[in-house]
């Protein structure tokens, strides 16, 4: 009976308890119950999550190129960055606080180190980084203590990277499908998208004169961002339908454009025009956080529509079975 | 396990015969588990009502959905047993205008289709439950260590300690555990904790009239499922199969397994779940590329436009 569309099955129904979402599953021949999603949305909000992943990859990225201003002599632009650098995960921190249900046992988080969740690795990361990039803002501000100043900015540095990259794991460790399913490419996005972020941070907070890496680095976020996105929709088969349509689709779509077109201005004319490299800068940095509401709204709408977990599971069994009887075949015919 | 400090699973997928053992419990006692026989479920609704009566469970809203006799909808934070009621009728095109308008449920039963032979009718029913994994993944990713493994190898909740992250509730493949709005924290069946402690059986299977929950040591359950299928099978019911029953399967087979009348879909169930944790050194050896990938591209930034100024200038 199944794999046909039989009676109330198979015919998607309007998300029942669609949260506020506007949900529409298409009918499509699967069988489902009801339409009922198969799994549970994250009940994350936007804001806080997607912003998170946002401002952290802005704070870690910041803070490699801020260790790179300061080692080549670029004053502004180094203590701009470790300024944006603090204010970035400070948010960040606040926002996760704020996401979990019980904001005042947020010190439960430190209970274990738990290298199976990432949620656990990642606030240990954050507790190791935050000082690190507080002390080296307050040191670049008040201009006491420069040593452990740059010690601390040398720190952040080598975490921040990590920083950027684990949000990505955090996503895909569910059984979100759009996350999930893009396991291997997802680490590559978001460190394309920090990097577009504090790149394009620092063309707007830089003299000219002091730009050039972040015009460079915007110009090679930009195209590894595209060259993620693309590797992660053709992993993603019909999966990646829930990037492309929707919010989702939209936010993307506009990432995309803001991303190409900040790098652009800021790659040609950000090194003779202050305006550009603003405005360049400002597009970097809109893109970037669009990139990351759009992952965020693509897991969701996988998540709603129990299409995107019952299909790809199905193939999976389906080849899965191939193999196992052409095997089968061939162990008792090895020479037909 | 609860107090220590650094947690880690020896296996993050395939079989695990000892999965009470592998959290650190020394000499546990066999693990049990719930076998679900769906076709003798009559959808009564007894194990709903006993497990809210003995697990003091809020009510969770009383909506009529048109889901058949499911006014549940499905398990949640406060719904810890749902009973599927599933009614089929022989395959048949629908017609695109006669499909039911958005948000109301098509009820092919109320129809008159000369096409359908008659008495072609049957209802499905089958009450679900978490499954107490044996990787599960709800517990894997708990970075508070609220979830833990009993002794009894099934997976539970700590209150006092969840802080309502909400990272367990999209790591599910099941979609089991949810949050309480109200409250934030996390929760889902304990399959009796507090009676398995007291040497009872959790409260649905005690209250179910068909022994449709059979609930025991995990070993006799599968065995009796085993024959159980062949049974029906012989019994010209040739749709009969187990879900969740097999070790190799890729949460490392459930705790409370199935034997379900149609494709688990059907029922709401994912045709083949994965507990995520098993692709998790993967992701962890890609994140690590990605950020070094980062500090590269700085490098690589901070050195091209100097090395091409120099150029220019000689
Ligand atoms: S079914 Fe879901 S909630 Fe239950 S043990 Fe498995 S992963 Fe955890
Ligand atoms: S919501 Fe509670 S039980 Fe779930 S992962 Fe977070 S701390 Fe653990």
């Amino acid at each position: 009976m199944s794999g046909t569309t039989t009676g109330i099955q198979g015919k998607g129904h309007k998300g029942r308890r669609g949260k506020g979402e506007e949900l529409m599953v298409p009918r499509a021949e699967f069988d489902s119950y009801y339409g009922r999603p198969v799994i549970k949305a994250p009940s994350w909000k936007d804001r806080d999550i997607a912003g998170y992943f946002f401002t952290g990859g802005l704070a870690g990225a910041g803070s490699v190129l801020a260790a790179g201003a300061q080692l080549t002599g670029r004053p502004t632009m180094a203590k701009a960055l470790k300024i944006s650098s603090l204010a970035a995960i400070s948010l960040s921190t606040a926002a996760l606080i704020n996401d979990l249900g019980r904001p005042a046992r947020f010190a439960h988080m430190l209970r274990v180190c738990k290298p199976t969740s990432p949620m656990s690795v990642g606030s240990w990361l954050l507790a190791g980084y935050g000082p690190m990039a507080g002390a080296a803002a307050a040191s670049a501000v008040t201009g006491w203590l420069p040593r452990a100043g740059a010690a601390a900015t040398g720190a952040a540095a080598v975490l921040g990277p990590a920083v950027t990259t684990y949000t990505a794991v955090l996503a895909a460790d569910t059984a979100v499908p759009a996350w999930h399913g893009a396991h291997r490419e997802l680490p590559y996005l978001f460190a394309a998208s920090a990097t577009a972020a504090a790149s394009g941070m620092a063309l707007v907070v830089s003299p000219t004169r002091e730009t050039g890496p972040a015009r460079c680095a915007a110009v090679l976020a930009a195209a590894a961002d595209k060259a993620a996105t693309a590797a992660a929709e053709r992993r993603l088969g019909m999966v990646a339908e829930t990037y492309r349509s929707g919010k989702a689709g939209k936010l993307m779509r506009c990432a995309q454009a803001l991303t190409v077109a900040g790098a652009a201005t800021a790659g040609l004319l950000g090194g003779r025009s202050r305006p550009a490299a603003v405005a360049g800068g400002l597009a970097l940095l809109t893109g970037s956080a669009l990139t990351r509401f759009g992952v965020f709204h693509a897991g969701m709408a996988s998540a709603e529509d129990p299409k995107y977990t019952v299909q790809p599971q199905r193939e999976r069994r389906r080849e899965r079975a191939a193999e196992t009887e052409s095997r089968g075949r061939s162990h008792t015919h090895p020479h037909s | 396990m609860t107090g220590v400090f650094f947690e880690t699973g020896s296996l993050f997928s395939g079989p695990e015969p000892d999965p009470a053992g592998d959290a650190g419990h020394p000499d546990p006692p066999a693990r049990v588990g719930f076998f679900t026989d769906t076709s003798v479920c009559i959808g009564c609704k007894a194990c709903e009502v006993a497990c809210k009566e003995w697990n003091a469970i809020p009510e969770d809203g009383l909506t009529l959905t048109g889901m058949s006799y499911d006014n549940t909808q499905g398990l949640g934070a406060s719904t810890w047993r749902h009973v599927a009621f599933i009614e089929q009728s022989a395959p048949r095109q629908v017609p695109a205008e006669s499909a039911a308008p958005d948000g109301r449920t098509h009820l092919p039963l109320a129809e008159e289709d000369p096409q359908r032979p008659a008495g072609d009718v049957r209802w499905l029913m089958s009450s679900d439950v978490c499954k107490h994994c044996t990787h599960a993944a709800c517990l894997d990713v708990c970075p508070t260590g609220s979830l833990f493994r009993t002794e009894y190898g099934t997976v539970v909740v700590q209150e006092d300690i969840c802080n309502g992250c909400g990272y367990c509730v999209p790591a599910c493949p099941y979609g089991v555990i949810e949050q309480r709005k109200d409250d934030g924290r996390a929760f889902k069946c304990t399959m009796c904790y507090d009676r398995l402690g007291a040497g009872q059986e959790p409260a649905c299977a005690k209250a179910c009239p068909t022994d449709s929950i059979q609930f025991g040591p995990l070993d006799e359950l599968r065995e009796r499922a085993a024959l159980r299928v062949d049974q029906l099978q012989e019994a010209s019911v040739p749709e009969a199969r187990l879900y969740g029953h097999d070790p190799e399967d890729g949460v490392g087979g459930d705790g409370a397994f199935f034997l379900l009348l149609d494709e688990p879909e059907v029922y709401g169930l994912p045709p083949d779940p994965v507990v995520t944790t098993r692709d998790l050194p993967a992701m962890w050896k890609h994140a690590g590329a990605a950020a070094l990938s980062v500090a590269a591209g700085a490098v690589a930034s901070f050195v091209l436009p100097a090395l091409l100024r120099r150029k220019g200038r000689r």
